[in-house]
């Protein structure tokens, strides 16, 4: 762009002369050295390295993916075995990476909201209690955060004196066990009633706000959608015979055995990420919210809006604009973060491939591994919330 | 809050003015605490939950707690594990935790170093220093704490890199990280705005690479991949790769401020030194920068606090930081199980940088919108 302008400065019809005076020159010159020198420094440190591995006698390339792993992962999200093949140990990693990521976006948000509204309160004692906890958790390294809830939790008592606070619920050192459905045929059809019922309530709310663009009439649409997400499958259950048998823990001689164990690695992790992430989602809800102006309020309330109807169709949708981009950064660093997994020893991804990688020696196709993952990873978030963003963008006309 | 707002505009403007301190204590109450029946129950449960905590949290860190053991034997904090915390643990072990492996009668130069440190923390803000001459304290500054800490000079016994730790390894992870991070995230950021495409593919695609990726990887990358990338024979100790890794990092990072800066800064100031007949060096140096980086100290700060925070994970690389440091200190079988109590008192100095350098920068922004508002 900056070029059209230079090269018509030249006086016409005197032909191209190569002058180091000249912009264009000059840039292609100092793109060629820096290209060049770029190149010559990786050239280096790939030759480097070759000689070493050669010196070393590691095989290069992604063959031992295919090798016996023995190694045993304390918590997988799929059958896995020692037995089984490299290959399949980094994808139970992957898993286990993506399922902490999920859950702590999903409470994190939720939390960081609260705190985020709850800063901006008019009751002293709660917007005290709010700015207090984002100045702390926001002002201490998560690392510290994460070994201080999982010696917490270390420190939580044996099998035989497990805590008991609610009835079959056991709280020790080994974790949280608590009871869990047993899969039953009746239960899948109740599931599956409510994720008709989910895509019912999408149908009907896109029809009920183009009628209610058409023609003005309203229609209680939440009600609608809570009467097919729950009173439906309830029903269903209920006609079934409200049948759902429990698989419930039990205390035996050295363990506890039966029902669900959540792992003190990934509560530990869980809690650390959710409350960290909290306190930045709540700035983020806050400075978003006090980016919508008083005169929207004001203009709402005189429109004859309700409260809540304002906050939904006038603050919120404003307020979102401010919010969903420094959203996406937050989401990426939780992503990002849980790769400290590693430090309490919660088997994600960067503790397998860490592990396989001191197994094998294989360092370049290890770092390669956990790198292309988070890479796939965070392109996807961030094209993901792109599309989001772009959707609720300001429709300008 | 919407309901907040209304009803403050609808209490009575003549209202009698509260004289007296317990009057106006009450006025104020009845506005903050007590303004509807939902905010009353509301404030009353978590007063309630709030004193609760803070009694059983001074009971136990404070009244019952044990400061002191009369033996080698740790089984009296053991005892009353629940309800006391055991501080003999920092008692004991602050000296290994403030300052890990280095040699015990050296370690008042360790804590010098954290001295000059600060000093240089301190100074950095003073306005009057934000020229060349920052430059010139900040070279004297580093050196003087490279000397305490290796010596060999000057009649200072020499402490090799590996028994350097806790806060002053902490300190130099950051301020290093920092200090060198710093200049290249602007050359990165100006490629990444070049007019020269070559250029900008390159700083874009490292700086998103980085981006893309978590810290726990570039650090491991450092760790095992950096050996292999250098000559046989030549080797670098793991402090220098974790602070290699870091300052690639931070620079990455450092980078998109940075660019944030740059783009703010209107065409007009571009074109108004192309006009004077600047080259493309002092156009940057002399124009450019100085208004750039102005703009973008505030968001700066709140990177420098997250790379701060960020060196606790050379942890996990096996370097005794301050957080390495305290986790090693409960690794003795005296002291397992009394993490909590380790991580606390660590937490208090992390906090302590934090919090300043926040409000700081909090401070800053402050001063910065009212002079743009202007």
């Amino acid at each position: 762009m900056a070029t059209a302008p230079r090269s018509a400065r030249r006086p016409p019809g005197a032909g191209v002369k190569l002058s180091f005076n000249d912009p264009v020159v000059r840039a292609i010159f100092w793109q060629i050295v820096i290209v060049g020198a770029v190149g010559l420094v990786v050239w280096w440190l790939v030759g480097n390295t070759v000689r070493n591995l050669e010196a070393r006698r590691i095989a290069s390339g992604f063959d031992y993916f295919w090798r016996e792993a023995g190694l045993p992962i304390g918590e997988a999200m799929i059958e896995y075995q020692p037995s089984d093949n490299y290959f399949r140990a980094l994808v139970v990693g992957v898993l286990n990476t993506l399922r902490i990521a999920v859950v702590s976006i999903v409470l994190a948000t939720i939390l960081g909201t609260l705190i985020g509204v709850a800063r901006l309160s008019r009751n002293w004692l709660v917007a005290k209690l709010a700015s207090v906890y984002v100045e702390t958790l926001r002002n201490l390294p998560l690392l510290l955060q994460l070994l201080f809830w999982y010696s917490v939790l270390q420190s939580l008592p044996p099998p035989r004196e497990a805590l008991n606070p609610l009835p079959h619920v056991y709280l020790f050192v080994r974790g949280l066990q608590m009871p869990w459905p047993q899969w039953t045929p009746e239960l899948g059809t109740v599931l599956a009633v409510m994720g008709i019922g989910i895509v019912a309530s999408f149908l009907v709310r896109g029809w009920a706000k183009r009628r209610q663009m058409l023609t003005g009439e309203q229609f209680p649409i939440g009600w609608t959608a809570v009467g097919l997400v729950v009173a439906l499958p309830l029903a269903v259950f209920v006609m079934q015979g409200a049948n759902l048998p429990l698989d419930v823990p039990t205390l035996g001689r050295f363990n506890i055995t039966g029902g669900i164990l959540i792992t003190p690695e990934f509560t530990a992790l869980l809690i650390g990420l959710v409350t960290y992430t909290a306190a930045f989602i709540a700035e983020i809800v806050r400075s978003g919210i006090q980016a919508v102006s008083h005169g929207q309020t004001e203009a709402a309330a005189a429109l004859g809006l309700k409260r809540g109807q304002a906050l939904r169709l006038v603050i919120l949708p404003q307020a979102l604009r401010v919010i969903i981009p420094p959203m996406t950064s937050q989401y990426l660093n939780v992503t990002k973060n849980s790769s400290l997994a590693v430090a309490i020893g919660y088997p994600d991804i960067v503790s397998i491939a860490n592990t396989i990688l001191n197994q094998t020696g294989q360092a370049i196709e290890g770092i390669g591994t956990i790198m292309a993952v988070y890479l796939t990873v965070s392109l996807s978030i961030s094209a993901f919330m792109n599309w989001y963003n772009r959707r609720i963008a300001l429709r300008e006309r | 809050m919407a309901n907040g707002r209304v009803a403050a505009v609808s209490l009575p403007a003549d209202r009698p003015v509260a004289h007296g301190f317990l009057s106006r204590a009450l006025l104020w109450a009845r506005a903050n605490l007590f303004s509807s029946w939902l905010n009353s129950v509301l404030t009353l449960v978590l007063a309630y939950f709030l004193a609760k905590g803070l009694i059983s949290f001074v009971s136990w860190a404070f009244i019952d707690a044990i400061w002191s053991l009369p033996t080698q034997d740790t089984r009296p904090c053991r005892d009353a594990r629940a309800e006391s915390a055991c501080w003999a643990l920092i008692g004991e072990r602050n000296r290994f935790i403030l300052f890990g492996t280095y040699p015990f009668e050296e370690q008042w130069r360790a804590a010098l170093a954290v001295g000059v440190f600060l000093a240089l923390y301190g100074l950095s803000t003073v306005r009057a220093f934000w020229n060349f001459r920052l430059v010139v304290i900040w070279t004297v500054g580093l050196a003087a704490i490279g000397v305490l800490m290796w010596g060999g000079v000057f009649g200072l016994a020499y402490v090799e890199q590996e028994k350097w730790g806790g806060l002053p390894l902490t300190l130099i992870l950051a301020t290093f990280g920092i200090a060198f991070a710093f200049p290249l995230s602007i050359l990165v950021a100006l490629g990444r705005r070049s007019a020269m495409p070559a250029v900008r593919m390159i700083c874009v695609t490292y700086v998103e690479l980085i981006r893309g990726v978590p810290l726990i990887s570039v650090l491991f990358m450092a760790s095992v991949m950096f050996p292999l990338f250098l000559p046989e024979g030549i080797t670098i100790d793991k402090l220098l790769r974790a602070q290699v890794a870091i300052i690639l990092f931070a620079a990455a990072y450092l980078a998109e401020v940075v660019r944030g800066g740059l783009q703010a800064i209107p065409k007009g100031q571009y074109e108004a030194a192309d006009a004077l007949g600047l080259g493309y060096w002092r156009k940057t140096g002399l124009i450019i920068l100085p208004q750039a980086l102005r703009i973008c100290i505030p968001p700066l700060v709140n990177t420098f606090i997250g790379l701060f925070k960020d060196t606790s994970l050379v942890t996990i690389i096996g370097l005794y930081d301050l957080l390495g440091a305290a986790k090693a200190s409960i690794v003795e079988p005296r002291w397992v199980g009394f993490g909590v109590e380790a991580y606390m008192f660590i937490s208090l100095i992390y906090f302590i940088f934090c919090f300043a350098m926040s409000k700081y920068s909090q401070g800053l922004e402050v001063e910065f919108s009212r002079h743009t508002k202007r």
